[in-house]
């Protein structure tokens, strides 16, 4: 058996077909792992015991002919941000290098539940806090489809795992285009679902209102399949919302005749690739093939999406990282003398560049005297941007924009200048703010054989219309040869 | 613009020592990123309520009139299972096995 090949429904079947069994598909995929991962880095930490564990349950339930849970003996990889009992959860920051979780997260426990395979933990930028996951606390991933370039983040780990067939799907998570970017630059299928979709109980906190839990696939429908197992109303999570969940899977393969598809036109004009506009453009013109209208659109706000995001994303990190102090889990700095030395050494020691940068800046705008000009404003431009998408989304179904101004770049080209680093999000920002889902399909690719990606959006619990929209363009865009 | 003296009262309020070396570049970057975060200022929000959750802009269809946008927050006061004493324990990087131990507090 290829297990590169593999997909949700294929492993599934294989093991429900007795073709092989979900023990004999854990230790394929650990031999691959074993002998191709050092060359990538997506994995931090291996959870053979509990896989082992897993994958004998499933075969125990295929042995007595019972029914299979829809994802049985998937492989999968969870980025190293969600917590797993039992095996180490680091967030890719040395501060957790030793942190054993002792409960899990509710979409990895779903997860399993649902018969996933969970084969370990991945890398990523620190604290979720990157586009290229050079921030990791530990090594940088390397983009499977090109060595000297980065995975994108800050979900690099996930994203280039099932680039490179060392998982069939993955979770990630999206905080301002930690799926969606990586998923580009790999070339490979990742969605953001809306907020509160699903739970974030469980997820180590970067910046509460903006995280995003959701799955990278080789294609849309493994996407939808891996979105069915972790979507819907958690009480742990009372951020949740107590929304009907569609069947997912009805979405692959429904025609898009009729729909409206919004393009915003800056998207293309300002600061883009050639090769990326005329990609996502083609992609497009693929829609329009299919029956969709083609509408256009603006989101005037959007210039303001990364600097609004900057403002409210560090506030809420600074809060949210006060935690990592060496009392309760984590490092602590041994030579403290007193309470508040050992805090401060801890979290020298412990945080990397970035990632005090953006304390540093989320402490500074929520400051006496700055509170209103910095932190007050991004969430009242917020406003504006959650607003261009309730006007848009009155005339159109789906947005589709290109996902990242340029394919992957090279390790070392944006680490000197963290503001270069932070454009890479320029189009996926915009919909963490508004908490609207969105997918990234590959389309196409460069003249150097990279990866392209384009972006369709959809609005606020509408993941069924974004899915069938994806799909369509995924299977007209497959048939083309590049 | 940010001063060297604003960075250091920032990192004492972060909990940050900082290297002078990372002073230096905490003030480049800062003062670089501020800067672009001033853009922000081109736009009139006076009359723009500010949005601090996106269940804001969605609660007004699916939410409880009563408990606006957070309605979802609400739930019955009872007590739940939490992690026993020496699972809480296990990860502290010093403990007695029931508090956990940290430096004095108090300096005389």
């Amino acid at each position: 058996m290829n297990i590169d090949l593999l997909t949700v429904d294929s492993a599934r079947a294989a093991v429900l077909e007795k073709e092989t069994t979900a023990t004999a598909l854990v230790d394929a995929f650990y031999k691959k792992i074993e002998a191709e991962d050092g060359a990538i880095g997506a994995y931090l930490t291996l959870s053979k015991e509990r896989a082992y564990r897993q994958a004998a349950r499933i075969d125990a339930l295929a042995d007595k002919g019972d029914e299979l849970p829809p994802l049985a003996g998937v492989p999968i990889a969870i980025k190293d941000v969600f917590t797993t009992q039992d095996v180490r959860t680091t967030a890719g920051s040395k501060i957790l290098a030793d942190f054993v979780a002792p409960y899990d997260a509710t979409v990895v426990s779903r997860l399993e539940d649902a018969g996933a395979i969970i084969l370990g933990k991945t890398n990523c930028d620190e604290f979720a806090m990157g586009s290229s996951n050079e921030n990791s606390g530990f090594h940088p991933v390397r983009n499977p489809r090109d060595r000297s370039r980065v995975p994108g983040g800050s979900s690099g780990g996930s994203a280039a795992a099932v680039a490179a067939g060392t998982a069939v799907a993955s979770l990630g998570s999206d905080t301002g285009g930690s799926i969606r970017q990586p998923a580009a630059f790999c070339g490979v299928v990742g969605l953001m679902p809306t907020y509160g979709r699903v739970s974030r109980y469980g997820l180590i906190a970067f910046a509460s209102s903006l995280d995003h839990p959701g799955p990278f696939g080789k294609t849309v429908k493994d996407a939808a399949l891996m979105l069915q197992a972790i979507a819907g109303r958690d009480p742990l999570d009372s951020t949740t919302a107590d929304v009907p969940v569609p069947n997912y899977r009805e979405q692959i393969g429904q025609p898009v005749t009729g729909m409206k598809v919004g393009v915003p036109l800056e998207y293309f004009e300002e600061g883009i690739d050639l090769e990326v506009s005329t990609a996502v453009q083609f992609g497009i013109q693929e829609l329009k093939n299919a029956g969709a209208e083609i509408v256009p659109i603006s989101l005037p706000h959007t210039p303001y999406a990364i600097p609004t995001y900057y403002v409210i994303a560090t506030a809420e990190a600074s809060s949210n990282l006060a935690r990592y102090d060496g009392v309760r889990y984590g490092l602590r700095a041994r030579e403290g003398k007193t309470l508040s030395e050992m805090y401060r050494r801890t979290r020298d020691a412990g945080f990397g560049a970035e990632v005090k940068r953006r304390i540093m800046l989320g402490t500074y705008v929520l400051s006496a005297g700055y509170y209103d000009a910095y932190y007050l404003k991004a969430q009242r431009v917020r406003s504006l941007l959650a607003r261009d998408f309730d006007e848009a989304f009155a005339k159109v179904d789906v947005i589709v924009t290109p996902t990242t101004p340029t394919p992957a770049f090279k390790l070392g080209e944006k680490t000197e200048d963290p503001l270069a680093m932070y454009l890479a999000d320029i189009f996926t920002v915009t919909a963490d703010l508004a908490g609207i889902p969105g997918i990234s399909i590959p389309c196409g690719k460069s003249k150097d054989g990279l990866p392209i990606g384009m972006q369709i959006l959809g609005r606020h619990f509408d993941e069924a219309t974004v899915l069938r929209v994806a799909h369509v363009a995924e299977h007209a865009l497959a048939a083309k040869v590049y | 613009m940010v001063s060297e003296k604003d960075v250091s009262y920032v990192a004492e309020l972060a909990h940050l020592e900082l290297t002078d070396e990372e002073r230096v570049g905490m003030l480049k970057d800062l003062n670089s990123i501020l800067g672009y975060i001033d853009r922000l200022n081109q736009l009139d929000t006076s009359n723009v309520e500010p949005m601090a959750q996106v269940a804001s802009r969605y609660g007004e269809r699916k939410s409880k009139d009563e408990a606006g946008g957070f309605a979802f927050a609400m739930r019955p006061d009872e007590p739940r299972p939490c992690l026993p004493r020496e699972e809480a324990l296990r990860n502290a990087p010093v403990s007695d096995g029931v508090f956990f131990k940290v430096p004095k507090v108090i300096e005389r």
